[in-house]
């Protein structure tokens, strides 16, 4: 029987009908996936090898030297720096609310939460001129206060924020609903009142996919574009950040562009690798 | 030490808990099937769910007061809480774990659970009756005037089991609180509760000792919770005392207790006695059958024959020489069948 059994299934596939088919088929397949598995990489990596082809890479620190480079690096920093600590400082408690209480219209507040997710940039661009600019919503109670908002620093720190926000509260939310209520509930047994329960037991067991979320929202800020350019203007050492440098140096200076361009690629890189780190972290922890 | 007493009201799914107790220097456990409302006690003393109305009060001291609304925080209320799976903190240590709840006596308990050697370890790497002495020993870390335990050797394999229920009686004796423990096993009940509380459907059927609920169970319910045999029959009562209940089954069954029309005989395994052979005498009370099985329980066999279990001690069960698939006479007292009413 032992031996018989290999024999039968030897035979098996002349038995089904049409089989040689079947094995083009199937070879036809997997040539054809093997095609668009190409195609698809190539088409991705190719950007990233010719920036980096473009440019001999010993000039790209001289490059990155040029002050337009180094007004841009420090007005990312800064706006950049102050976003993701208004995103972490009102989004952490947001999310917080909105993963542990049940409300009537929670499902609503998540979706305005999440919009500026799926909203074109430029939309959120207007949005922010319309309800900050000088002839906006709060427009004149701002200039009242003697506070003007466009074309400032401060409005590439709003658009950052408005835009980048929504990949973190996402993740955050996440992060608060994984945190075992059993957990939470013997905390309060123990003596601890809602904020020592915060501090103490909610937020250390979230805080890896925190850190993952604010890791997609930080990337984002960097990468803000459309919303700055419209709310924001595009004035060097005021409002021009790194991306906003690039697409002004396309014209002036094509190597500055591309030196900034290779920056950013290895920014995004180390961001992605950071990113994909903590999570595997967290997996196995 | 003061008393614990609950009277409260609670919608749950399908039925209203309703509930009311007073527990004083004792370990009272509540027995019921799962979804009775056991936990939801536990969790309503502990203050992590609202109950509809009623009070809750240790000593004179309202912790519940639906009238006069007063609903302290779970935080203000001394209990400590032994949750099902323990909720150990996974991301602290066992003693961060035990300092959680108060950091004055964290070596104490430590030493007192025999958990010292474990003090730098994380919950994941401890086994479950390391965690179960962990989770005690941070919930009396806040020296709590209410111990609860939400079943309490669940989580336990067979093993540990007998020896963490060894410990834990030795505990709540020692500690002297008043204490509810919530489980779905008789046995566990009767090992560490002084009083037991059957809870069905949100009710309390029954409160007494174990042997109180064997000597006279309220219903059909806490015969079959606590391993009594149930038969099925019509009683009719004698003029000389006692009743004979003509059995659905076939055969007639005396007792000593008196009662007419559709009732449960109720007889525990070990009242009843087993001989091999069809060897019935016409004694009342004796039924024949084939044992269908033979099962050890430490020193003992539970012996099941047609609708009965017996239990015997295992020597004589070997000297009357009996054998799975023979034909073996049970019998037992007409005493030692009680009779329960069933309401139609």
């Amino acid at each position: 029987m032992a031996v018989e059994i290999p024999e039968m299934s030897r035979r098996a596939p002349a038995a089904v009908p049409h089989g040689g088919g079947a094995r083009a088929g199937r070879a036809g397949l997997a040539a054809m996936m093997a095609l668009c598995v190409g195609v698809a990489l190539t088409f991705l990596a190719l950007p990233i090898v010719a920036l980096f082809a473009e440019v001999p890479l010993g000039s790209v620190p001289d490059l990155l030297g040029d002050p337009v480079v180094r007004r841009a690096l420090e007005v990312t920093a800064r706006t950049n720096a102050v976003a993701n600590g208004l995103i972490l400082a009102f989004g952490t408690p947001l999310a917080y609310v909105l993963a542990t209480r049940r409300f009537r219209g929670r499902a609503l507040v998540v979706t305005l939460v999440e919009l500026p997710l799926v909203l074109p940039p430029a939309v959120a661009g207007i949005g922010l001129l319309a309800a900050f600019g000088a002839n906006g919503l709060f427009g004149d109670d701002l200039s009242k206060a003697g506070i003007f908002l466009p074309f400032s620093e401060w409005a590439v720190v709003l658009a950052v924020t408005f835009v980048a926000s929504p990949f973190y509260i996402r993740q955050a939310i996440a992060a608060f609903e994984g945190v075992d209520p059993t957990l939470t509930a013997a905390a309060r047994t123990l003596g601890a009142g809602p904020v020592r329960t915060f501090w103490r037991v909610s937020l250390p067991l979230a805080a890896a996919a925190l850190v993952a979320g604010w890791v997609l929202a930080f990337a984002r800020g960097v990468g803000e574009f459309g919303a700055t350019i419209v709310f924001a203007g595009n004035v060097q050492g005021k409002t021009q950040t790194l991306t906003l440098a690039v697409y002004e140096q396309l014209d002036a200076n094509f190597d500055v562009a591309l030196a900034i361009g290779i920056l950013l690629v290895v920014l995004s890189a180390a961001v992605l690798l950071t990113y994909k780190l903590i999570v595997s972290w967290r997996d196995s922890t | 030490m003061e008393r614990l007493d609950l009277a409260i009201v609670s919608a749950l799914r399908t039925f209203e808990l309703d509930v009311e107790l007073s527990i004083g220097r004792e370990t009272l456990a509540l027995v019921g099937p799962s979804g009775a409302g056991k936990t939801t006690v536990l969790r309503a003393i502990a203050g992590l769910r609202r109950p509809d109305r009623g009070r809750i009060a240790l000593g004179d001291r309202a912790w519940f007061d639906a009238k006069a609304r007063v609903d302290l925080p779970p935080e203000r209320r001394s209990v400590g809480l032994v949750f099902q799976e323990y909720a150990l903190f996974p991301h602290l240590t066992v003693r961060a774990n035990v300092a959680f709840g108060g950091a004055t006596r964290v070596d104490e308990l430590l030493e007192r659970f025999g958990i010292g050697r474990l003090a730098d370890v994380k919950p994941a790497h401890l086994s479950g009756g390391e965690r179960q002495r962990v989770a005690l020993a941070r919930a009396l870390a806040r020296d709590p005037a209410v111990l609860l335990l939400d079943e309490p050797l669940a989580a336990l394999d067979a093993h540990t089991r007998a020896v963490v229920r060894g410990e834990l009686q030795d505990l709540l004796d020692e500690l002297g609180l008043p204490s509810l423990l919530v489980t779905h096993d008789f046995s566990d009940a009767a090992a560490l509760a002084d009083r037991i509380g059957v809870v069905i459907d949100g009710r309390l059927r029954q409160l007494g000792s174990a042997d109180e609920l064997i000597e006279r169970p309220a219903d059909a319910f806490v015969v079959s919770l606590t391993g009594g045999n149930l038969l099925t029959g019509t009683a009719r009562s004698l003029r000389g005392g006692g009743s004979e209940v003509a059995l659905d089954a076939g055969g007639v069954v005396c007792s000593d207790e008196r009662a007419d029309g559709r009732v449960s005989v109720a007889v525990y395994p070990w009242e009843i006695t087993v001989r091999p052979g069809n060897g019935a005498t016409g004694a009342p009370n004796e039924i024949v059958a084939p044992i269908a099985s033979l099962t050890p329980t430490g020193g003992r066999v539970r012996v099941r024959m047609g609708p009965l279990t017996a239990e015997c001690a295992s020597d004589d069960v070997e000297r009357v020489g009996l054998r799975r698939g023979e034909p073996a006479t049970a019998s037992f007292a007409p005493a030692d069948a009680r009779l329960i009413a069933i309401s139609a």
